[in-house]
């Protein structure tokens, strides 16, 4: 199985952007990491362990649906669904926590810590954590524990350890902060598991990696079913995990479009926005050179999304290098376009999404529109909606005032 | 190249055979004009040389106490150009200004820019504690071309290569952080503190660049106990704690004097 890319450089550059901007005391560990995994990438017991549970623990490989309803609504386009969100625990995420957990034990560490927005992250590494018996601490925003109660109540379940953090923004942001803060503090026996392709080098590239077969996996299967390479290839873009999982087997396809959307929140001109690339300039940010949403000074700027897991003022160093060299394009979607993709995916082919996987497909109703009906479109449906009820219900008014149905 | 003004006070201190005190306060913390005030009652009490803060939303090296100190200073509308006038006000009062920024906000404001500016304040370098040799170049060229020190830090995990890498890289001194973890105030002093300078020393043989300590040193008994063996004694997280402490500026004014003396005794009495 091939995860190699031309990129990174050895360093951690995709052109301008990525490298290493972090403090000196982690520098020993992001080099650790990094040799360990160029190490378990070429060793067969690894990669058939990691094989293994993708298989009979997560559910690989996920399935590709046609949506044939929904396409009515895409200007006739054909839409075929990535189901990540049949994975175990809901989302894509599980293939990198899997890979990533594997490797802390590889390296003799005993305790992992991460970070989660919305809490699909901090769910899939309570539950590894708990597969192969590693201590874990997940770093949340208190705003986004209040959010997200009940996924605070699942890690917990899975016996982690859930620390609020009640510095800055109290979001994503701040829990990465305070997760990086802890990993200086605690890398002898600590391996931070982060969630998305950003961060300091070899964090990217080693998330990409883990995250390769959803689109190996989903170039199969619409060469199969379709007999053809899709037109175009539509994901989400918060930090960019899902978008570089099902991009990445694609690159060298240079017939086949990249869509990558961000959260436009209301709108990617206003202040309540987390589109990065649309909106952002390039800065340096969570150890990084990307697009960042940033002021004059270079201090970062509060972002706003409906969707919490795509609450972040910034984006992987690999998207922006995508965006400056033209190979993927990125593009805003509101909040209410969003939740209008949602509700039409609910009621059409009976699946609740993540409201970060509506953004994806608010997208291909665009796409669909421009493309026509000979086109296909694979979208990649990273998580499920579960955990976003409570939000929807709100937003669409389906409970009274006392939450009764 | 001309020794800057940090160069010629670590000189000095060195020849007096004693280490320097550092004293570390955000600019703008409780505000502008506070701070500068704040800054002269470090140098009152006998700071050699003054880390003038760039305060950035996202210190990631920081602990509670700095990170609370600059969000006031955030909150109060502090800006780089704010950090320049109080490099300026620091230089003013004969004290050494270095300022310590993240790097984003010196890469948003334009390195040269940044350097230009500064050299222009009489501050007379900078300290980078989220960058490394190897993301370095663009900065290496604009302090360079400034006249400005660059100060990079090693830790206890640096590698032989990485404390040789670093430190050829390094002017003014070596920021030393005495052990792994974020700035704050510790009970002790790291043990990984002596063997660090020991073997950062080791990399610079030769070149005589100082080696200054800093993270978790808050007494002046802790000060003395650095002071034996470096050449700087950094204290940041201490100075803010007095200030949020205090019920006004002016209370806040006499404890930082104060402990500005006791830290200034410590380095004194280190080598005796």
């Amino acid at each position: 199985m091939s995860h190699d890319q031309p990129l990174p450089d050895p360093h951690g550059h995709y052109g301008r952007f990525g490298g290493r901007f972090a403090p000196e005391a982690l520098i020993a560990a992001l080099d650790e990491v990094t040799a360990e995994w160029e190490k378990a990438k070429q060793d067969p017991e690894y990669q058939a362990e990691l094989a293994a549970l993708l298989k009979d623990y997560t559910g690989r490989p996920s399935a590709l649906s046609e949506a044939r309803n929904f396409s009515e609504h895409c200007g006739g386009a054909r839409v075929l669904l990535k189901r990540e969100d049949l994975n175990h625990t809901g989302s894509h995420k599980i293939n990198n926590v899997l890979g990533q957990a594997l490797l802390t034990k590889r390296m003799g560490k005993t305790r992992v810590i991460a970070e989660t927005g919305a809490g699909q992250h901090g769910v899939a590494t309570a539950t590894a954590c708990a597969l192969l018996g590693l201590e874990c601490v997940i770093y949340m925003g208190e705003e986004d524990t209040r959010r997200q109660a009940l996924n605070v109540a699942r890690m917990r379940m899975l016996g982690a350890e859930v620390v609020p953090v009640t510095i800055g923004s109290r979001t994503l942001k701040d829990a990465i902060n305070e997760a990086f803060r802890d990993w200086v503090a605690n890398v002898d026996r600590t391996h931070y598991l982060f969630g998305t392709v950003a961060g300091p080098h070899p964090f990217p590239k080693l998330v990409r990696d883990l995250h390769f077969v959803v689109g190996q996996e989903a170039r199969e299967q619409v060469l199969e079913r379709v007999g053809r390479l899709p037109d175009a290839v539509a994901a989400c873009v918060g930090g960019g995990s899902n978008a570089m999982a099902v991009f990445a087997a694609f690159i060298p396809d240079e017939d086949v479009a990249l869509y990558g959307f961000e959260a436009g929140g209301e709108g990617a001109r206003t202040t309540r926005t987390a589109a990065s690339i649309t909106a952002g300039s390039t800065g340096v940010f969570h150890g990084a050179r990307t697009f960042v949403l940033q002021d004059e000074y270079g201090q970062t700027l509060p972002s706003h999304s409906i969707s919490a897991g795509l609450d972040y003022p910034a984006v992987g160093p690999e998207h922006a290098y995508l965006a400056d060299t033209g190979r993927a394009t990125y593009e805003p979607i509101t909040d209410a376009e969003a939740m209008e993709a949602f509700r039409l995916l609910c009621r059409t082919e009976g699946i609740i999404p993540a409201i970060e996987s509506a953004h994806a497909l608010a997208g291909a109703r665009k796409l669909g529109e421009r493309l026509g009906p000979d086109a296909v479109i694979l979208v990649n449906l990273s998580g499920r909606g579960d955990k976003d009820v409570d939000t929807a219900a709100a937003y669409f008014g389906l409970v009274d005032p006392e939450g009764q149905a | 190249m001309t020794a800057t003004a940090l160069q010629h006070r670590l000189a000095e201190t060195r020849e007096a055979g004693r280490a320097a005190l550092i004293g570390y306060l955000p600019a703008g913390f409780p505000d502008v004009e506070s701070s500068i005030r704040v800054v002269e009652a470090m140098v009152e009490g006998g700071c050699d040389v003054i880390e003038v803060g760039l305060p950035y939303s996202d210190p990631m090296m920081d602990g509670p106490t700095i990170q609370r100190a600059a969000d006031r200073a955030l909150a109060a509308g502090t800006t780089t150009d704010d950090v320049f006038r109080v490099v300026e006000a620091t230089a003013a009062t004969g004290a050494a200004a270095v300022v310590m920024s993240y790097w984003n906000p010196i890469e948003r404001y334009g390195a040269e820019r940044f350097a230009n500016a500064l050299a222009k304040a009489g501050g007379a370098g900078v300290i980078t504690p989220d960058l490394i040799p190897e993301e370095a170049e663009e900065w290496v060229a604009a302090s360079t071309a400034s006249g400005l020190d660059r100060v990079f830090l090693v830790a206890p995990s640096s590698t032989d290569r990485r404390l040789a890498l670093t430190t050829r890289t390094c002017s003014g001194f070596v920021y030393a952080a005495s052990l792994m973890g974020v700035t704050g105030t510790r009970t002790q002093v790291a043990d990984t503190a002596a063997e660090l300078v020991r073997r950062t020393r080791e990399a610079t043989r030769g070149s005589g660049l100082p080696v200054c300590v800093g993270l978790g040193i808050s007494t002046g008994a802790q000060a003395a106990e650095v002071a034996a063996y470096a050449d700087g004694v950094i204290v940041g997280a201490g100075f803010c704690q007095r200030i949020l402490d205090a019920p006004d500026l002016e209370t806040g004014l006499v404890a930082v004097r104060s402990f500005a003396q006791e830290l200034a005794e410590g380095v004194r009495s280190g080598r005796t």
